[in-house]
Formats: C-alpha cells, structure tokens, sequence
C-alpha cells in the first residue's frame, strides 16, 4: 500500500515554458506549430514550406542524387560552427561529391526536452545562413521532441537532393592507374576544434573549424571539362579513410607524399601534442580529387581560384597494385602503410 | 615513453615553485604549462613537456653542437659523452 | 615546429643511416627500450634504411602494455560506482582487462573521464565535492613526478575525496630481468630519453657494467634514433660497453633533481607485476605511506586476484623483444586492433599495433 508521500496528482494539460522544448512541443498540436511557425518557417522562408503540407513537390530535370546524412556533434556549437552548418554544408558536399549541383535539403530535428528555445534559434539561423551560402533551400521538414537525457540536446538528419552535371560517373569505380590525387587544402582543423571544444584542452590559440560548403569548386571543376574520377569529403576518419576507401573499392592502389599535404602549422602542433595523426582527423570543408593525370594542373589551377580550395595540392597517385593498399612517403623516404583506425583517435601521453 | 613536446615559454606567473605557471608556445598553439620541475626555467626558454609539466629545459647550445656534427659524420664525436 | 622538424630532416637521418652501414661488420640486435621509439621507428621505416643484419628488437617500454590486468578490473570495478568519478588519461582505456575495458565501462554507465595533466583531476575533484574522483596513475618515471603532484597538491590542498589508483613501473630492474633471461639475443641498449630526463643516466652505469652491453640513452625523432643506434653500434664494434648520452640537450646526467624529489616524497618503490613478463622485484611505485589516505585500493577495498586467460596471444614475448609481431600466426589474422587479442595491438605504443598500423599486413616495396 502506497504512503500518503506517494501519491500525487499530475494535470495533462501542459504548462507551457517559453524559455526550453516541451514535449509538447513534439506532439503534432498547438504547441508543435506555434514552434515551426515562429522559429523554423521564417528562418527557412521558403515558398514550399508555406504550403504547410506533407511534403515538397519540386521539378528537377535529369539525373538527381539523393544523399543524407546524420549530426550528432558535441558540443554543439564550437569555433568556427555549430549542428546547423555542419548539417547543411555535411549534406551540400555530399551531393558535390556525387557531381551534382546540391539543390533542396529536408531536415529532421530531434530536440530533448528542456533544450533552451534560443539555442534552437541559434541552429536554425546558422542553417538558414550556410543554406543561403550553398545555394540550397530547405524545403521541407519534420520536429520530434524526446525525453530528457534521450538526445544531446538536438539531433538533425538533413537528406539531399542535387541535379548530376557530371557527364561520366564519379565514384571509385572511375577511377584509373595513373590518377592524380588531389587535396582540396590544409587538413585537421575540423576535427581539433570540435574536440578541444568539448574536451577543453586548455588551448588559448582557438583553432576554428574548416566547415564549409565546396560544391562551388567542384562544379567549376565539372564545368571546366576536367575528367574528374572520383571526389570524397573528408569528414569522419579524415583524409586516411577516404583514401583507403576509394582505394579498395576500386581494387587498386594509392600512394601519398606527406611532404606534399598542407597541414596548417598550429593543426601541426595541437596534432603533436595529443599524439594525432592529422591523416586521421575529420574536415568538414575538404575534398580529395581524383583526376585525369594529363587534367591534373588544370584541375589545381582552377580550385586554388576558389576561397575554400586556395590550397589545393596533389598529393598522390593511383597505381595498379597492391590491391587496395594505400601507402604514404614519409620525411625520411621510406613508405609506410595507411589504414583507417578502429575508433576516433584519443589523446595520448604515451 | 611517453609523449613529451617542446616549447618556448612566452611569460611566467607565479611565486611559489611548486605552482608556477608558464605560458608555453608549441609553434602555434599556446597553453599554460605547470613549471615545478623547470625552476630554472625563464621568458624564451625551450621546455619540453609531458602531461602538462616541463620536465626539462632544452640545452640549446647542446643541440646546435650535436646538429653542428651530424652534418660531418666522418668525424668522431667528442663530448666525453661516454661513462663507464 | 623548432626541436622536431630539424630531427625529421630526410637528408641527416640519411647521413647518418650510411655511417651507420659504414660502422658495421657483423650482425648486431639491438633494443630499444621505449613504445614511443617503436612508434617511430615504424612510422618513418627506419628500420629500413639500416643495413642488413642490424636488428632492432622492441622493450616493453609501453606502460600502458605492462600494467597488470587486475589494476586494468580494479580500475573498472571502482568506476562502476555510483560516487565514484574515475580520471584517467586515454591511454588506458581501450586496454582489455579480464571483461572489457574502461570504455565499456563507460558506455555502462560508468563516469570515466579523460585528462591531460593529472592536476585535470585535482580540479576535477575540487569542483564535485560530493563524488568521489579516483585518478588512476600509471607510466614509467617520466609520468610518475606529475602523477606525484598530485598526490601532494591534494595533501596541501586538502583535498579529500581524492584518491590514485597507482601502478607505476620503473625501467632499469626490467632491463635487468631482460638481460637475465636465459636466451636474452639483446647485445646494446637504446634507453628511453624522457624517462632518462627525468631520472639521469646514472642508474644505467652499473648495468652496462654488469651485463658488458653498450646503452645510449636516446630521444624520439628519427635523428634521435638514427644517431642513438650509430653511437651504439660504435661501442659494439670496438668492443665497449658504457652510457652516452645522445639525447643530451634534454637529458642531464643526474636527470630532473625536482622531480625526483616529489618521487621519493610521494611514492615508494615496490614490487610489481608487468604484463606478459611476470614479477619483477622493487620495479613499481607505490605511494608512500605518508600518502596512504590517498590510495584507492585502500579507500575502496578492492581486492581482485584474477588469472589471465591463456590465449594464443604472444605480446609477453614480444614485450621481452624475443619475437617480433609478424611472427605471431594471429597477427593481422585473427588479432586486429578492432578485435585484439591482447594489450600490445591495443595501446597506441605496443608493438603489434605499431606494425599492424604503419606496415600493414603486407609489404611494402622498399624505397
């Protein structure tokens, strides 16, 4: 029998606080639309999402990619960006990478309860501003709210939708001995930024983030006529995993030159003090390239006359064997092996 | 073992030894480094650090000599380096 | 970035690498001590550029490898506590004890947490006043005078619900161990240059003399190394055995004298079991017993006596440098670090992982 402590009542209707996500909020009634009508839909101001339907009718001619993607970053706002443009730029680049011109993204927001409506706005006005920068419309959408402790404060999955301009397919399946790999710009920064974030390492030098969006050389690259292969952003597993990737895929091998990867020297000296490989460390605005050896300096020229790839640099070739084997020239000459890690890479005193 | 990294000391605070601090660039990333084992330590020193101590201060001249003499290795090395 | 790039310098280390195969004329097996030597060498292939017969086999100097597996368990089953907040450095925690690691721990539930510097502890300490925080201290002597300070921040500071779980161990009595064993192939030492920063070479003198084998104590970079093996190879070929010190625009003859000081305040020598090697006689720290209310095996009662289980797994003798990774028919097979079969794949310094990592499990074509 329950004691007179144990007993308690509880009202279904909800008192509403202004200030934080209520699981009202997630609930399809008043309080869900009062959320997208005050915060998501101005921000996104797009014609499509003032229909208020279920979904976005658009036309697109020709071959379409179709891509999406997940965010979960902690924190969620860090130097140089937040959730919202990780979202929107995560998404862009995947769709540049499939050699199409990103066009219309969805978003899915999983939102915790209690989650402060400011930090919300804040995320949204962050996507609205890389949507405006990527030349991509936010279209359609959907809010769920979770208990408290069930999400890290927000969650978004944005999904794609971009017109092919590539007249060959880019994958690695394209890709052929004798290709020149080619480096979009300086690595590591995305991934320190983010971690020192979140793990306070006491840096006073604040490394921001490289997220960006890079459809923009890419399509010049496309447009320019370059026989370009295969394209991969560098995000999780950094530059080593995409290599390996497009190398096994392709059944083929590829050989790096460290000399010859920018690495950006204060990327270098975080890198060194926590015992990272940079080859290791995600980007949220870098590309490799991989590209016809005889287009090679055309291709260089045309990304170095874009602000997001100034430092683009070959750094590797493609070969025919050993099989999906990627090796890197160190400072001393000697080749070593690159694989993916096993799990993120953690800090060591060791 | 054990990761230790060098640095310059950018400025000093701190009286007591076994909690003065040094601000310590590692060629772009600066942080505030622990001096207690580095009393000797001063403004443009090298320090080398582990878990956020200077564990040493780098002997400079030391390096230059032995950077110096690589460069000719048909010449023994004279530094009375070797004990029994 | 100064004091590194001028040691990965491609044309030095090269230099240096042509003295070496001028120097020598018959085989020679050398050890270098530490996992961060491994690491390198591994990384730039320097193994590569010295000539044939020179070999380098490869010490147990990876902490992390060595710490028994019942400090890896008593390290988990104090973080399963509710009060408990344990600090560790990363390190450690993908290290399989006898059922999982402190990551799983974690993602059970447990409050594991990465540090830094152990005074992250401290702090950490100071700001949850009502948890319990637990640092679990462990590395060889180049850790132990910070791991020492924060013991003593703690004792000066009164810092009470701060506790270490230690499992220090010290480089020389397993270099003795090694060169005792029957069958040791061991013939000149590279001596671990941060463990020598901090305590001197001094205590290599009688070593060198008792077993007649060279031991240069050296750095980490590719220089470093290339030159610590040429000195070392020279003693061989002359027939001498001494200490020298390559390593010396860090390293002092009598090492870190603050530093050792806060050592022989806050921790005393102990007994100390290595993973994969046994027990080896006052080759650990403990804290002192001035520093007894700080030990979490004390405060917590945590009392494990497990066996390891036998698996094929041979990072004990790779650990000793009587095999070398590629020698385990598990390797890269069976034992990967996504699926390791024992701590010298796992830790970012064993061995194992070094060659699984920058060699792959196939060859390379030589420059």
């Amino acid at each position: 029998m329950t004691s007179a402590d144990d007993f308690n009542l509880s009202c279904p209707a909800p008192a509403m606080d202004r200030d934080t996500v209520q699981l009202a909020h997630g609930g399809g009634g008043r309080a869900m639309k009062q959320l997208i009508d005050s915060i998501i839909r101005p921000a996104f101001a797009d014609p499509e999402l003032d229909h208020c339907h279920d979904g976005a009718v658009l036309e697109i001619e020709g071959t379409v990619a179709f891509t999406t993607d997940s965010y979960v970053v902690r924190p969620l706002f860090f130097p140089g960006g937040d959730i919202g443009t990780l979202a929107v730029n995560g998404t862009v680049n995947d769709l540049a990478m499939c050699g199409a011109r990103p066009l219309y993204l969805s978003v899915g927001f999983i939102l915790e309860e209690g989650l402060p409506i400011g930090t919300l706005r804040q995320v949204v006005n962050s996507m609205r501003k890389s949507a405006i920068a990527a030349g991509v419309r936010l279209v359609t959408g959907d809010t769920k709210v979770v208990d408290r402790g069930k999400a890290d404060g927000i969650f978004v999955n944005t999904a794609g939708i971009g017109r092919i301009i590539a007249p060959t397919p880019i994958r690695p399946g394209s890709v052929r001995s004798g290709d020149v790999v080619i480096l979009s710009g300086d690595i590591g920064r995305h991934g320190i930024a983010v971690m020192a974030a979140r793990e306070g390492f006491g840096f006073e030098t604040v490394i921001e983030s490289d997220c960006a969006p890079v459809a923009a050389p890419v399509l010049a690259l496309i447009e320019a006529g370059i026989a370009v292969r295969c394209l991969r952003d560098l995000t999780r597993g950094g530059l080593a995993s995409a290599v390996v990737e497009i190398a096994e895929t392709a059944g083929l091998a590829i050989t790096l030159d460290e000399a010859s990867i920018p690495v950006r020297e204060d990327v270098v000296a975080a890198c060194e003090l926590l015992g990272f490989d940079p080859l290791h460390v995600p980007n949220e605005g870098r590309f490799a390239a991989f590209v016809a050896p005889e287009d090679a300096g055309r291709a260089l020229a045309i990304l170095r006359g874009h602000c997001v790839s100034e430092s683009a640099a070959i750094i590797g070739h493609v070969s025919a064997g050993p099989l999906g084997q990627v090796a890197c020239r160190g400072a001393l000459g000697v080749l070593r092996a690159v694989d993916m890690l096993s799990g993120e890479q953690l800090p060591r005193i060791c | 073992m054990c990761l230790a990294v060098p640095g310059r000391i950018l400025s000093v605070c701190g009286d007591d030894p076994m909690t003065r601090l040094g601000r310590v660039d590692f060629g772009g990333i600066i942080k505030e480094i622990n001096l207690a084992f580095a009393p000797e330590a001063c403004i443009g020193d090298y320090v080398l650090v582990h878990a956020g101590f200077a564990i040493a201060v780098i002997d400079v001249a030391e390096a230059d000599r032995i950077l110096t003499h690589l460069q000719d290795l048909t010449e023994p090395l004279d530094d009375g380096g070797g004990t029994a | 970035m100064k004091f590194r790039d001028e040691y990965r310098d491609g044309a030095t280390a090269r230099r240096i690498a042509d003295a070496i195969g001028r120097t020598v004329t018959r085989p020679w097996t050398l050890m270098e001590v530490c996992g961060g030597q491994t690491h390198a060498i591994m990384r730039f292939g320097i193994d590569e550029l010295l000539p044939p017969g020179l070999t380098l086999v490869h010490g147990p100097g990876c902490p992390v490898c060595v710490t028994p597996v019942e400090y890896i368990d008593k390290a988990i089953e104090i973080a399963a506590r509710p009060e408990v907040i344990l600090c560790s450095f990363a390190d450690m925690l993908r290290v399989p004890g006898t059922d999982g690691d402190l990551f799983a721990a974690k993602s059970r539930g447990a409050d594991v947490r990465i540090i830094y510097s152990p005074l992250d502890a401290i702090a950490i300490a100071q700001a949850e006043q009502t948890r319990q925080v637990v640092f679990f201290a462990v590395g060889f002597e180049t850790t132990a005078p910070a791991n020492a300070m924060a013991a003593y921040r703690a004792r000066c500071d009164g810092v009470k619900n701060f506790s270490m779980l230690v499992s220090h161990v010290l480089v020389p009595p397993a270099m003795c161990a090694l060169l005792e064993a029957p069958g040791n192939r061991v013939q000149g030492f590279l001596a671990a240059g941060h463990v020598c920063t901090v305590m001197g070479i001094r205590q290599y003198e009688p070593i060198a003399e008792r077993f007649a084998v060279p031991i240069v104590v050296t750095g980490f970079e590719p220089v470093d190394i290339l030159q610590g093996v040429l000195m070392c190879v020279q003693q061989l070929e002359e027939g001498r055995a001494v200490v020298e010190n390559q390593y010396s625009r860090s390293v002092r003859p009598d090492g870190n004298l603050p530093a050792q000081e806060i050592m022989r305040e806050v921790f005393q020598v102990t007994p100390r079991r290595w993973r994969g090697i046994g027990d080896i006689a006052e080759s650990g720290l403990g804290l002192a017993e001035a520093y007894g209310d700080f030990d979490a095996e004390r405060r917590f009662g945590v009392v494990i006596a497990r066996e390891e289980k036998v698996t094929e797994c041979i990072s004990g003798p790779v650990l000793r440098g009587e095999c070398k990774p590629t020698d385990c028919p598990a390797f890269g097979v069976r034992c990967t670090p996504e699926r390791p079969l024992g701590v010298t794949m796992v830790s970012s310094e064993g061995a194992c992982a070094a060659y699984y990592r920058y060699r792959g499990t196939q060859r390379l074509g030589r420059v």
